[in-house]
């Protein structure tokens, strides 16, 4: 246990925090990547392109893999940012509490993107 | 300025006070543009998903950022994106040993700053089609 209290990291340790924001990293960044050239290679794209790249299989499992990665990514450097910041020294006696109530509104968000995400992805 | 109970020298936490490295604007940088990027995603996932409803919606959603005050929104959440990618890139050099030092970590900062400057400019012709 490190000295910021770790109860509410993704991964209870800093260590597997660590590893996991790396590896999300990269698999968001491969996906942007593809995203961003696929857009550029195609000017005059067309709905049928489009619509097609989302319905093959291996796009939909890069796509949920991504987007599970980057929500992970996303709790990891939220939660990061908000121990540094929302703290008892920064904001006084009740920023423990607030802080909380603020980790499980954006947990909330991240489990409602989950949820919406993998739904767009696999009505396809 | 608070004085120090232990010893009586001055102690200075007040970062107002302090004069930022570079390192520091860049790490400021990459944790704002990561906030500004957790609203990107649910933008983006709307559009994402206009854009498959059907071939109606896709036209639609093609009009809507062509227009000026969307592409503006776009380049928001471009810009961010290049500079948190850049930086996050660095963040993987230095954990292989590179640019760990006082001036490696200026020089990285640096390159940070301009690699994503150049990458913003390129997004900003590709967007407008200077």
């Amino acid at each position: 246990m490190g000295r910021v209290t770790s109860i509410a990291s993704l991964g209870r340790n800093g260590l597997y925090d660590w590893v996991v924001q790396r590896i999300s990293a990269l698999v968001i960044a491969a996906y942007f990547l593809f995203i961003v050239f696929f857009l550029v290679a195609n000017p005059d794209l067309s709905y049928e392109q489009w619509h097609g790249l989302f319905s093959c299989l291996w796009m939909k499992v890069f796509s949920t893999i991504s987007l599970l990665m980057l929500l992970a990514h996303v709790w990891i450097g939220v939660w990061s940012v908000l121990t540094d910041y929302m703290t008892p020294r920064l904001m006084g006696s009740k920023a423990n509490i607030f802080r909380l109530i603020v980790e499980l509104a954006v947990l909330a968000v991240v489990l409602i993107v989950a949820v919406i995400g993998l739904n767009i992805f696999w009505s396809l | 300025m608070k004085i120090s109970s232990v010893n009586g020298r001055p102690v200075n936490l007040d970062i107002n006070t302090i004069d930022l490295p570079i390192t520091a604007y860049a790490s400021i940088t990459h944790r704002i543009t990561g906030l500004v990027l957790c609203a990107a995603v649910l933008v983006l996932l709307w559009f994402l998903n206009k854009s498959l409803a059907s071939e109606a919606d896709f036209i639609e959603v093609q009009q809507i950022l062509s227009s000026t005050p969307i592409k503006v929104l776009m380049f928001l959440f471009l810009a961010p994106f290049w500079y948190h990618l850049v930086a996050g890139i660095r963040h993987l050099v230095m954990d292989m040993g590179i640019g760990e030092s006082l001036e490696g970590g200026r020089l990285g900062a640096k390159i940070v700053f301009i690699v994503s400057a150049i990458l913003i400019a390129i997004t900003g012709v590709w967007l407008w089609g200077a």
